[in-house]
């Protein structure tokens, strides 16, 4: 059977795809709170070298920060990075970091100074008051702009064969390259099913958010 | 000896003075009304009690004790301040309830995380927050609304919602309970409701501080009023003496115009 070969073949792509996805994830998300909490530091010099950072990052394109985060440290440092797929990750914690510091952003700022101030005249300290005050109604407000960042993200894993790693596409151009072009097509399904499940799983957060209104 | 004993607080916020050598002091089970118009610095006198703000010159004693000078305010840090504002409560005159949680969650967080800095937190952690839990259900049932203790704050009415800010604040048995126009972002027909459980809280000698424009409330209750005009106490002393016999001219303009609107 062809169709299973070719399936079994792009699965191990696929592998390549989640694993990118899942690792950016797990450490763009706290480093994002990091370079928000930087963003909004009193200290202004911190402050203006964070947001320059921010600006450079997504201001140019992440395919061109992946080459140069396995291209440079060779050319410039003579350390080159030696695997492709940690230069990948690297590019894309960075760039995924940095969108979602204006996601955190956003939303602490959005939530009234007042919830602050009234923990505060409670007696509770500033790590209580984020953490047991802020953050849920943060993680609440953020959810439809981090589900839109999330699923971008997704989509953007096909990026990754600039330097040749192969994640899913890049498996299926290999049948396209020796004629077979159907794979390449079949190739969305696995994004559709992917992408579906992330929606069915941000929408589930939402509703179990929904007890209460910030 | 008197239970607070505010000296010459002045705070400024760039060159605008919002407050000029207030000074007054309040005896234990004491209630103090402040009253004054718009701008007059009422709410930054409640926020300098409770360390929102800096007073710039000035002290706060409690039974004595200077909790806060001016002059060496720099050397406090966070865990000082943290500290010596629970001997005071704020009612905001928004409520600001924590939307996530119950009434009686809203009521017993800040307890069950002050307990955690208690030696015995350890040994004794759930005989602890089982306490903290009933004193929350008792607090609230003080406020009459026990059967509100699952509710969360959009579920509630803003009459009960501030009831529940109240019990909030009374969880920390604070020495000195604020408030801050209590009842001024309500409908007229849920202001009775919330004045009842102040009422009460003067019967049973709780010492307070209540910014109002509810006059007739302050008059009743109160055993001291303040009355402040551009950041001064312009006058000072008995109901009887404010209200009825007011010396200052801009006493009387003040207590015209409101009892003129009534
Ligand atoms: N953070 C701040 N920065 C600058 N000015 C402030 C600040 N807070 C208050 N003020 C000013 O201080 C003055 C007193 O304000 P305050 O809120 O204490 O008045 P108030 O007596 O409570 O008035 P109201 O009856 O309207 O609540 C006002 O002129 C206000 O503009
Ligand atoms: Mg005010």
């Amino acid at each position: 059977m062809i169709f299973w070969g070719v399936t079994l073949n792009l699965l191990s792509g696929f592998e390549t795809t989640l694993l990118i996805f899942g690792l950016t994830l797990l450490f763009a998300l706290p480093l994002g709170l990091l370079v928000a909490f930087g963003a909004m530091s009193k200290f202004k010099p911190l402050r203006s070298i964070v947001k320059i950072f921010v600006w450079i990052i997504r201001g140019s394109p992440l395919m061109l920060q992946i080459i140069i985060v396995y291209y440079v440290p060779g050319f410039m440092f003579g350390a080159p990075i030696t695997t492709r797929f940690v230069a990948v990750i690297i590019a894309f914690v960075i760039n995924y970091a940095c969108y979602f510091s204006e996601i955190y952003r956003g939303g602490i700022e959005s939530i009234a100074h007042s919830q602050s101030e009234a923990g505060q005249v409670l007696g509770m300290t500033k790590g209580q008051i984020f953490f047991r005050v802020v953050l849920l109604q943060v993680i609440k407000r953020i959810i439809p702009p981090m589900s839109n960042e999330i699923i971008t993200l997704v989509k953007d894993t096909a990026l990754a064969r600039v330097i040749m790693v192969v994640e899913l596409i890049m498996e299926a151009e290999r049948f396209s390259n020796s004629g077979m072009i159907w794979p390449l097509f079949y190739t969305m399904v696995f994004y559709l099913l992917f992408v579906g499940i992330l929606t069915l799983l941000f929408g589930f957060i939402e509703k179990k958010l929904n007890y209460f209104r910030a | 000896m008197a239970l607070l004993e505010v000296q010459n607080i002045t705070k400024r916020f760039g060159t605008d003075e919002v407050l000029r050598n207030v000074s007054f002091s309040l005896a234990e089970g004491e209630t103090l009304a402040v009253i004054g118009s718009s701008g007059s610095g009422k709410t930054t006198l409640l926020r300098c009690l409770n360390f929102l703000e800096r007073p710039d010159t000035g002290c706060i004693s409690i039974r004595g004790e200077v909790i806060y000078d001016a002059a060496v305010s720099q050397s406090y840090n966070d865990s000082y301040i943290q500290q010596n504002r629970l001997h005071f409560g704020l009612v905001f005159q928004s409520f600001h309830l924590f939307p996530q949680y119950t009434a009686l969650q809203n009521i017993t967080l800040a307890p069950e995380l002050l307990a955690q800095k208690r030696p015995d937190y350890g040994a004794n952690k759930k005989r602890i927050l089982h306490e903290i839990q009933q004193e929350g259900l008792h607090i609230l049932d003080q406020v009459g609304l026990s059967a509100k203790c699952g509710f969360y704050p959009h579920q509630l009415s803003g009459g009960q919602q501030q009831r529940v800010a109240i019990a909030r604040a009374l969880a920390l048995k604070p020495d000195i309970l604020c408030f801050d126009e209590p009842t001024s972002a309500l409908d007229p027909e849920l202001t009775g409701e919330v004045l009842k459980i102040i009422r009460e809280l003067a019967q049973k000698n709780t010492t307070m501080i209540i910014v109002t424009h509810e006059m007739r409330f302050a008059y009743q209750v109160a055993d001291q009023v303040l009355f402040m005009d551009e950041g001064l106490v312009v006058e000072h002393g008995s109901p009887q003496a404010v209200f009825d016999n007011p010396s200052n001219e801009r006493t009387k303009r003040f207590l015209e115009r409101y009892f003129s609107d009534e």
